[in-house]
């Protein structure tokens, strides 16, 4: 069909997994059939990430190089007119030459926006990224179902490790579920009518065309990616489609849930990690329709090695057993976090304007002079005053330790304590930083961080994020 | 050649309202309960004030923005009157510009006036002032003991110190000025408070606890200076002399650049040498008969006697077990409770520390009266370890 195919992938899941458990004795006086599907732990984005920040942590595993359009798919933006993409691009360090574009409304839309950068006649390559963070109301089913978490792929010519050979597509207001604009929760109709009408007729439909259209039969499809938070419902599709048991890819449901947007796209991220040269993948996405895509693994992917494999992004991860936190994260409790919470965050956009470069993607500055690196750039450098200009020293995936620190349980923080303290790079900046994601006593002086995208503050009154990047132990997995 | 001022600036009369939770005044009120003692002290008219300097540090509490509000709290018209504001070196920024003014000429009699409202939060602990347009950006905003708690794990890193026996150290700092506070009529707390319930109080930013912080209070304090000549022309025989007054400011060298490894504070060792050596005292932990410094935390005590070259480097830790610092020490430190338990009114407490050294140096002192006092010596840190401003000040008498 196409040269262009997959040239890279990376996934995210954020560290937090709160257990199932904890939410179902939560609400065990009221909903005690929720125990039983209570097993194994979920995602939880921390209160300092949204669908943004992961995006940014799961493009940090793939090459941006020459990269020359980003798109962004999600049904949770943070900003519903602010290009979500732009401000991904901008934390990436993309060039502004960078042709972005958001996409969402349905939980096919990373898919789609795959399709799109597959089909595209430009020379250069496309980043897509996918996350999803949804909230969920206390005691639905989703609660125990929906992770969170982000992939990236990149889409371009040459050393392609998947190649799409076929598609298909559907359009179909077959309503499943539904969230209006600015509603928080998805709103679900019965699960058998979804189940037998929906999935049932739309997919294994689309599937048979989309087969038709690579030109080979079921029985040779060997991957077979399809998320769906029905018990079975990959494996009942698989069955109807004539694709073999053993094909149906895990959905990851035990150690991360449903990341919405990014399931098909992680669900496909995972099967090209096992897969074989020669192997044929499909990457199906259900929602108001249905897109079918596809795939031959190349002998390409024999040689590559994901940065940030889903089997690791899965694998990682810290136990969470409070379930008020869940509840405090997504807004749905509110906590008395006292007089010290009741500061303004306000934005001075002219301020971040200016200094979009150094915050956006960290950028510190060498002196031409004494060769100090140091953050932020002042008009003047740190060590020998000089007045010239610095010139830009990126700090993003550069080692550091912890110099000095502190857990802080007096200053507000949405997730106490505020663990900060001075970061010393290699390059010999030093930064006083906020450590996300610490164990207790896990810190001390010379403990090895790396630096992760993640968002500073919330106006609560102008409902605006200010983004800006943490430090995080070395050991914690991600970029 | 700049020569200092070194015995040009006499101290002719202070004041120093109760610290504590002074739920009955107002920041107009508590400077003029300061400002009244104080001129009482000097015996001089309040129409003789030539300029005046004001501090206060919180613009969320207090009379809001420039010297207008104190020049109407005070009743001081058509002179000048300024704010000034650096953090908890604002008391002592205020004396600095009164000090200057008189050692300059320009006046014969200059009033310093700090004050501080915090009980007028609504919470425990300091608000976190606003850190300008790009820092707010990027800089984590913790608490004023986050900041501090740092010194801690440096110094230990640097020392190779078991939490627990710098654990220890920090307790008896506390501890002593608990003893202390308890003298001291116009301190906030008064109370002794055993090491036991110290070391086992809460987390407020590890490693501190709540006993390793100091008080949160109300309070002003007021200085009234003028020339020696002056002073002595009105009777005066026993006044005190201002030695020497330094201060030291970062520049971002500290948290910008690796050549810091944030187990001191390079500002207090850069205004104590410029301070000695003003003064002319050769070996600070033989000549000054006490101090008084920015115990904000009892780590910043620590380290800040070794920033003086009282302790050797690594070794205050010992001299602090070994009660050198205690009110029977060599060189008692706080003896009128310190920030620990006098309170930190921040405007107010750099000219609170001067306070309790003119007081001592006039044989004024109560209960806690030292023997052989010569020279007093006061220091405020104010900021954070990494980026702050520390100043010095040391007194004695006008004939010494």
């Amino acid at each position: 069909m196409t040269e262009r195919g997959i040239i890279s992938f990376g996934a995210y899941v954020p560290n937090l997994r709160i257990e199932r458990s904890a939410i179902a004795d939560a609400h065990g006086w009221a909903f005690p059939e929720l125990k039983a599907r209570a097993k194994g732990v979920r995602a939880l984005a921390n209160w300092d990430e949204d669908a943004v920040t992961m995006s940014v942590e799961a493009a940090r595993g793939v090459s941006t190089d020459g990269v020359g359009a980003l798109i962004f798919a999600s049904t949770t933006p943070p900003f519903a007119d602010l290009q979500n993409a732009t401000l991904v691009a901008a934390a990436l360090g993309l060039p502004e030459t960078v042709a972005t574009s958001d996409n969402g409304g349905s939980l096919r839309a990373g898919v789609s926006a795959l399709l799109s950068a597959l089909r595209s006649t430009v020379h250069t390559p496309t980043l897509i990224v996918a996350s999803d963070a949804r909230h969920t109301k206390p005691g639905s089913a989703q609660e125990l179902q929906y992770g969170a978490g982000a992939v990236a792929m990149t889409v371009g010519s040459g050393k392609v490790i998947a190649k799409l050979i076929g598609t298909a597509s559907r359009s179909d207001a077959f309503i499943d579920h539904f969230r209006a604009s600015g509603e928080s929760y998805d709103y679900y109709w019965e699960e058998r009518w979804v189940r037998d009408e929906g999935y049932g007729k739309i997919v294994p439909a689309a599937i048979k065309a989309a087969l038709a259209d690579a030109g080979i039969d079921a029985a040779d499809v060997r991957h077979f990616c399809l998320p769906g938070t029905m018990s079975g419902i990959a494996a009942a599709m698989a069955k109807k489609s004539g694709i073999a048991a053993e094909a149906v890819v895990d959905n990851l449901h035990a150690r991360c849930g449903d990341t919405g947007t990014a399931h098909p796209l992680m669900m496909f991220a995972s099967a090209l990690e096992r897969a074989e040269p020669g192997d044929r993948i499909v990457v199906a996405a259900f929602g108001t329709g249905c897109d079918v895509l596809v795939f031959e693994a190349t002998p390409e992917l024999a040689n590559y090695k994901p940065r940030l494999s889903v089997a690791a992004a899965v694998a990682g991860g810290r136990a969470e057993a409070h379930y008020t936190k869940l509840l405090s994260f997504q807004g749905e409790l509110q906590l008395d976090w006292g007089m010290r919470a009741e500061g303004s965050e306000k934005i001075p956009l002219t301020q971040q304007y200016r200094a979009r470069e150094q915050l956006a993607h960290f950028v510190a500055g060498e002196c031409p002079s004494c060769g100090t690196v140091q953050f932020p750039q002042l008009a003047s450098c740190v060590n020998c005053g000089s007045f010239e200009t610095l010139t830009p020293h990126p700090l993003v995936d550069e080692a550091a330790k912890v110099a000095s620190y502190t857990a802080d349980w007096l200053q507000f923080s949405p997730s106490p304590p505020l663990h900060f303290g001075l970061v010393q790079f290699d390059s010999g900046a030093r930064v006083m930083m906020e450590i996300v994601d610490v164990e207790p006593g896990q810190l001390d002086v010379g403990t090895p961080l790396r630096m992760v995208f993640r968002i500073k503050s919330k106006d609560k009154e102008r409902h605006n994020v200010r983004y800006f990047w943490k430090a995080t132990p070395a050991t914690v997995q991600g970029a | 050649m700049a020569t200092g001022i070194r015995d040009k600036v006499a101290i002719i009369g202070m004041g120093c309202t109760k610290f504590g939770e002074r739920w009955d005044a107002g920041t107009e009120h508590l400077l003029v309960e300061a400002f009244r003692e104080a001129l009482a002290d000097a015996g001089i008219e309040r129409s003789q004030i030539g300029a005046a300097w004001y501090g206060s540090c919180m613009d969320g509490v207090n009379v809001g923005n420039s010297a207008i509000p104190a020049a109407m709290a005070l009743r001081l018209e058509g002179i000048p009157v300024s704010r000034v504001e650096n953090m908890c070196a604002t008391g002592t920024e205020a004396l600095r510009g009164a000090a200057y003014a008189v050692a300059a000429g320009a006046v014969d009699f200059a009033l310093a006036i700090g004050a501080e409202k915090l009980k007028d939060t609504g919470y425990g602990g300091l608000p976190v002032p606003f850190k300008g347009t790009l820092n707010s950006a990027w800089m984590p905003l913790g608490s004023a003991p986050a900041g501090f708690a740092q010194l801690a794990s440096s110094y230990r890193a640097k020392y190779r110190i078991s939490q627990g026996d710098l654990k220890a150290a920090m307790a008896h700092v506390s501890w002593k000025s608990h003893v202390n506070g308890v003298k001291s009529p116009k301190a906030h707390l008064r109370k002794e408070v055993s090491l036991e319930t110290i070391l086992n109080a809460p987390m407020i930013a590890e490693p501190l606890g709540l006993f390793d912080c100091c008080g949160v209070s109300d309070g002003a304090a007021c200085a009234i200076v003028t020339t020696p000549e002056i002073a002595r022309a009105l009777g005066k025989t026993d006044f005190v002399t201002i030695k020497s007054m330094q201060l030291s400011i970062s520049a971002g060298r500290e948290s910008g650049t690796n050549q810091w490894d944030g187990s001191y504070v390079p500002n207090t060792r850069n205004a104590s040498r410029r301070a000695y050596e003003e003064a002319g005292i050769r070996n600070p932990r033989e000549e000054l008969s006490l101090i008084e410094v920015h115990d904000c935390f009892s780590i910043t005590e620590l380290v800040t006697m070794e920033d003086l070259g009282i302790s050797k480097d690594g070794e205050a830790v010992k001299d602090i077990l070994d009660g050198f610092y205690d009110a029977d020490g060599k060189v008692p430190c706080q003896i009128d409770g310190g920030l620990k338990c006098f309170g930190h009114p921040i405007g107010a407490s750099g000219l609170r520390m001067v306070y309790e050294n003119y007081l001592q140096l006039q044989g004024r002192a109560g209960e806690r009266q030292l023997k052989n006092v010569r020279f007093g010596l006061s220091h405020n840190l104010g900021g954070v370890p990494f980026n702050g401003v520390s100043a010095v000040t040391i007194v004695g008498r006008h004939n010494d």
